[in-house]
């Protein structure tokens, strides 16, 4: 079972980040689920959603404390603390783009695999093709990259499963564009 | 068709598969996307020949709910917490007079504090309404509880209570099985009610009963819902049949036959319970669970028939009878009369709180080592309660 943890602020789509991973699982005959953690739902606030992906039924429903991958879709969160729990081989994919080197990061995200730390411009990416600020869609096209746990046509086949038209064309090509930045190393990843 | 789609989402899409005639609908969290996606398919024709009334308050939701229902309509609302309690006065209106509403509550908290997460204050609250109470486990259940609620309703002519952990289940994704149209249609007939509003026939429903009836009204209103305890399970049975699974009954369990220990519980803190009895098995320990679709009726016997052979049973509860502790470990302590159970209360999940694996564990421990107290309050902060002893003492 691979456990996902996405961080943002309301009106990010943190949600839905999880909720189109889980489809995208699923498209794939994998078991998914998909739950937010019911904070105040208000625009600003710290929202955390969460997707568990596995070969088998899943049945717990607690939230994942630890887990494999974590999406943090605004770095200014970096001050709670949402890095907690990751586990030692896990994934860190924050949507910055600021050299991660900068960022400060200590605890978990110091420990992580070589290539396993990722820094993606998802609201550059999703400025540039959705012409709005919603860097959910992006950051789960470096995920696919960045983990290799779902194809990026198993993304974009989720994205234009939820929507329709001009958002779903521009959305799959931010998720690509992300998508590709990860995979030719041109997303930042820290140095050394 | 399997599908990955929001709790909510499922059991719309189920409820519109049974053709209600009327709906009434009032939002409220965690219940809203449940009528929300009631509405898109009334209005894009995908339910057609419904009538989908958008009311001023939940008494409005319930009233509307009776007044179709009384003239022939399958009728169905949803509400949770406050909305539940503001209609409690129609909802006993609706069991007394035998009207076989549908109504989905999206399990909630209720206040104050206010608080819009989940636990089953609500639904606990209306145990002894008349009403039917069907808990589920997983969105699949909640999915095709809906479709056994409309055919155990009308059939009975009692209303039914599908109780779904609000946020937990309806705001989970994950694959469900929706029922396809033909399959609920071969499964569901039309609503043929006992007894109709009609002007070129006029009866009075719920018309004052003295003193010389109405315990007669109520014990037979009591004998319809004790019929429940065969009906329940009948079309259990029936849909397993017409649908290729299980879902509802009086109860499921797991790993139980030969548990020292048992734990029941209602609702979907089951499936991260199996995962905690799985771990427990594989180092040797004989724990297993019961989780209570049918809570009204109370199945006493069926109880009885799962736990008797235990040594303990502990009760999650996921509600508090403030003064008492919890609501079902009375019932479940009258189904094991004269058995030599230890039963044990744990209050669990309240507003929202996380039941964690950890803590099910801890709990499981402790409830082995004879170290379980009567009632116990899971993950309680015991310095903030004694912090605010101090502080009022």
């Amino acid at each position: 079972m691979f456990g996902i943890r996405i961080h943002g602020r309301g009106g990010q789509g943190v949600v839905t980040a999880a909720e189109l991973l889980s489809v995208a699982a699923f498209l794939e005959g994998h078991h998914a689920q998909a739950f937010p953690s019911f904070g105040s739902e208000r625009t600003g606030a710290p929202v955390v959603a969460f997707c568990r992906i596995a070969d088998h039924p899943i049945r717990t429903r607690e939230p994942i404390a630890e887990p494999d991958a974590l999406i943090v879709q605004d770095v200014t969160l970096l001050r709670l603390p949402v890095l907690e729990g990751l586990r030692p081989g896990g994934f860190l994919l924050l949507n910055t783009a600021r050299d991660p080197a900068l960022l400060g990061l200590r605890g978990a995200a110091e420990a992580l695999p070589p290539g396993h730390l990722r820094t993606v411009p998802a609201t550059e990416l999703s400025l540039e093709h959705v012409g709005r600020a919603v860097p959910n869609v992006p950051l789960l096209g470096a995920f696919a990259a960045l983990t290799g746990l779902l194809s990026i046509d198993s993304v974009v086949a989720a994205i234009e499963d939820r929507f329709s038209g001009r958002t779903a064309h521009t959305n799959a090509a931010a998720a690509r564009a992300a998508y590709r930045l990860v995979v030719e190393g041109v997303a930042h990843a820290p140095a050394g | 068709m399997l599908q990955q789609v929001e709790g909510s989402k499922a059991v719309a899409q189920a409820v519109a598969a049974c053709r209600p005639q009327v709906i009434c609908a009032y939002p409220i969290s965690p219940q809203t996307h449940i009528v929300e996606e009631l509405s898109r398919l009334v209005k894009s024709g995908e339910l057609p020949g419904c009538e989908y009334v958008n009311v001023e308050s939940e008494f409005a939701a319930m009233s509307g709910a009776i007044g179709a229902s009384a003239v022939g309509a399958r009728s169905y609302t949803a509400t949770a917490s406050q909305g539940l309690l503001y209609m409690v006065e129609a909802v006993y209106n609706a069991s007394g007079m035998g009207l076989p509403v549908v109504m989905t509550v999206a399990n909630r908290a209720i206040g104050a504090p206010i608080n819009i997460w989940n636990d089953q204050g609500d639904t606990m609250s209306q145990r002894d309404s008349g009403w039917l109470q069907l808990y589920a486990t997983t969105n699949q259940e909640a999915t095709d509880l809906h479709v056994q609620a409309f055919r155990i309703a009308e059939e009975l002519s009692v209303p039914v209570m599908v109780c779904m952990d609000g946020f937990v289940l309806t705001h989970a994704m994950e694959a469900v099985d929706v029922p396809d149209q033909a399959a609920v249609d071969a499964f569901l007939p039309p609503f043929v009610p006992r007894q109709v509003l009609d002007p070129d026939a006029p009866v009075s429903m719920g018309a004052m009963v003295g003193p010389e009836a109405f315990t007669e009204v109520r014990y037979l209103a009591h004998r319809r819902q004790l019929d429940a305890l065969d009906t329940i399970p009948r079309v259990a049975q029936e849909f397993a049949e017409a649908f290729g699974r299980e879902s509802g009954g009086l109860l499921h369990t797991y790993r139980a036959d030969d548990a020292e220990t048992v734990v029941l519980s209602l609702g979907s803190v089951y499936g991260t319970l199996q995962d905690v009895v799985d771990a427990e098995r594989q180092v040797g320990v004989p724990v297993g669970l019961v989780a209570l679709t049918s809570f009204r009726p109370f199945p006493y016997d069926a109880v009885r028939a799962a736990v008797g052979h235990a040594r303990r049973v502990v009760v999650l509860e996921r509600a508090l009878a403030v003064g008492v502790g919890g609501t079902v470990t009375g019932d479940v302590r009258t189904g094991l009369q004269g058995l030599p159970v230890d039963l044990r209360t744990v209050v669990a999940g309240l507003g929202g709180r996380p039941i964690t694996a950890p803590s099910l564990h801890e709990m499981l421990g402790r409830a082995m080592a004879e170290d379980l107290p009567e009632l116990t309050f899971l993950d309680l902060d015991q310095a903030v309660v004694d912090r605010e002893l101090g502080r009022v003492r």
